[in-house]
């Protein structure tokens, strides 16, 4: 007799699949994975606790530096709240450009997704192409504001500045062009043999265990739960723009993946109505220099690209928060990941780990 | 904007009142209301069983445990819990007191599993202990960090 036993390894903190600083200690006997324990932390910068000293204009930049790959959302979530307290009123062009950027920001990182899983489970080339289509868009947003991934832009009140004729032109030009793409995409990557086969079954999630999980975003919806804070309680002009909250029935990986180029066939749609009906007018409310909100609280949530995000003020009345809480969809979804991963071959960890599509700034916050 | 006020909820403020106070004599008094959903304080013996009725019970259905958080006010600690339901669209927070000293609340962990990383968060950074907790460990900071950042008292090195 052969004598076996468990093996425990660690995968991470430095693992290019982990999409960041995440240390999963896995379990092995043999190739199946009996237990895995995520250990995170590990970029965690406690930008709750600096929140708390600063006022409510400095922690914009902060907002950007959680989910870096999707500002443009952390950014709103934020000034919807501070918003909020205040009882401000947004200017209907702000709004619209509001939701322009949100959207573009979506697609951008589900972009980075769609590439990214490709890497993980073996396609190289799409991740090139993927990136070649989030360029125009980091394009666009450099000429709104002048960044590229920290953009600050979004600000209580309205937005930092303007758009020009000339980026409604851009923009409309690459919504136009982007379809096609994503149909190259999915000929190259969403009916890939090897694709499907590594990620249909893989994985599955029950859509009670998710709610369970509080998952949200794409990776709730892969599961058949059709919740979308922009359809079920709307912010900013949601209202006024129709499309599609796309849900999926499986809940396996391969649900997972698929609603992601999907949901930007979905954002493309929210874009083309939303540049048409761009209003003139302002693109700011007047806001005081230093913002004061009343004391108070709110709980804010918006959709962001990884799910509910949801923004947590109480204010004391002075010019910093008294308690500043992101509600942060990565690091909810990353919680399920240890009993998801149980039970699979090693080789299903980084599928499963990358259709969840966490960003770690925003888990370790 | 009047757009954020469009949606309209399918059960009031009201509604949600009218059914915890209907089932639950004491341990809970509601507190106004905060961006449109009712503020409710629990007594931390009550809150495991309060959070089980609103999940289940019919017509309500609070099966999203939206976010689990505390505060540090002079008075104590409040745990504050965003409860979400799916079917209704409808929210709800419960807030729990918790004294300065050796802070200690019920776990909710055995209604929604996504109290589990949420509970230790609240422990790492605010030293709130949840009884019942399956894994009661620091989840952001290192296990042998000293102090509770999120406390208002906490020195900073």
């Amino acid at each position: 007799m052969i004598k076996t036993e468990e093996i425990q390894i660690n995968m991470g903190p430095q693992h290019p699949s982990t999409h960041g600083v995440l240390r999963l200690i896995l379990t092995l006997d043999g190739e199946t994975v009996t237990n895995a324990m995520p250990d995170i932390g590990f970029l965690h910068r406690g930008i709750e606790k600096l929140a708390e000293r600063r006022t409510y204009t400095q922690i914009v930049p902060l907002t950007d530096r959680t989910d870096y790959l999707s500002s443009m959302l952390d950014n709103e979530a934020y000034a919807l709240a501070v918003e909020k307290l205040m009882g401000v009123e947004v200017p209907e062009r702000a709004e619209f450009i509001r939701v322009i950027m949100m959207e573009l920001n979506r697609i951008a990182s589900h972009l980075v997704f769609i590439g990214a899983y490709g890497l993980d489970i073996g396609a190289s080339t799409p991740f090139i192409y993927c990136f070649r289509e989030r360029e125009e868009i980091m394009n666009l947003f450099e000429m709104a504001c002048g960044a590229r991934l920290t953009y600050n832009y979004i600000r209580p009140g309205g937005v930092s500045r303007d758009i020009t004729p000339e980026f409604v032109e851009n923009a409309k030009a690459f919504i136009k062009r982007l379809p096609s793409m994503l149909d190259e995409i999915d000929d190259l990557l969403s009916r890939n043999q090897i694709l499907v086969i590594r990620s249909r079954g893989i994985g599955v999630v029950s859509a009670e265990q998710a709610v369970s999980y509080a998952m949200s975003g794409p990776s709730l919806r892969a599961s058949g739960v059709p919740m979308d804070v922009r359809r079920d309680d709307p912010y900013s002009v949601y209202s006024k723009l129709d499309f599609n909250v796309i849900t999926l029935n499986d809940g396996d990986c391969l649900a997972r993946y698929l609603a992601r180029p999907m949901e930007i066939r979905e954002s493309i749609k929210i874009l083309n109505q939303a540049l048409e009906m761009l209003p003139q007018g302002e693109y700011t409310a007047k806001m005081p220099k230093i913002l004061k909100p009343p004391a108070g609280e709110t709980y804010t949530r918006i959709e962001s690209s990884r799910g509910d995000l949801g923004v947590y003020i109480v204010s004391d009345g002075t010019a910093s928060p008294y308690r500043l809480h992101w509600r942060p969809p990565s690091f909810i979804n990353l919680a399920a990941v240890g009993e998801m991963i149980k039970g699979w071959k090693i080789a299903d960890v980084v599928a499963i780990l990358g259709t969840l599509d966490i960003v770690l700034g925003e888990v370790d916050r | 904007m009047q757009n954020r006020e469009i949606f309209k909820h399918m059960i009031t403020s009201k509604d949600i009142e009218q059914a915890i106070l209907g089932r639950f004599m004491e341990g809970v008094e509601p507190a106004g209301e905060v961006s449109g959903a009712p503020v409710f304080f629990a007594c931390p013996e009550k809150i495991v069983e309060i959070c089980r009725f609103l999940k289940s019970e019919p017509g309500l259905e609070f099966n999203y445990l939206a976010s689990l958080t505390a505060v540090d006010y002079p008075h104590g600690f409040e745990v504050v819990y965003h409860l979400y339901s799916i079917s209704k669209k409808a929210y709800v927070t419960l807030k729990v007191k918790s004294g300065k000293d050796a802070p200690c609340v019920p776990s909710v962990t055995s209604v929604w599993l996504a109290a589990d990383w949420q509970e230790r968060e609240v422990y790492d950074m605010f030293g709130i202990n949840f009884s019942g907790h399956p894994d009661m460990r620091r989840i952001l900071m290192d296990q042998d960090w000293q102090g509770y950042p999120l406390r208002k008292d906490y020195v900073e090195e």
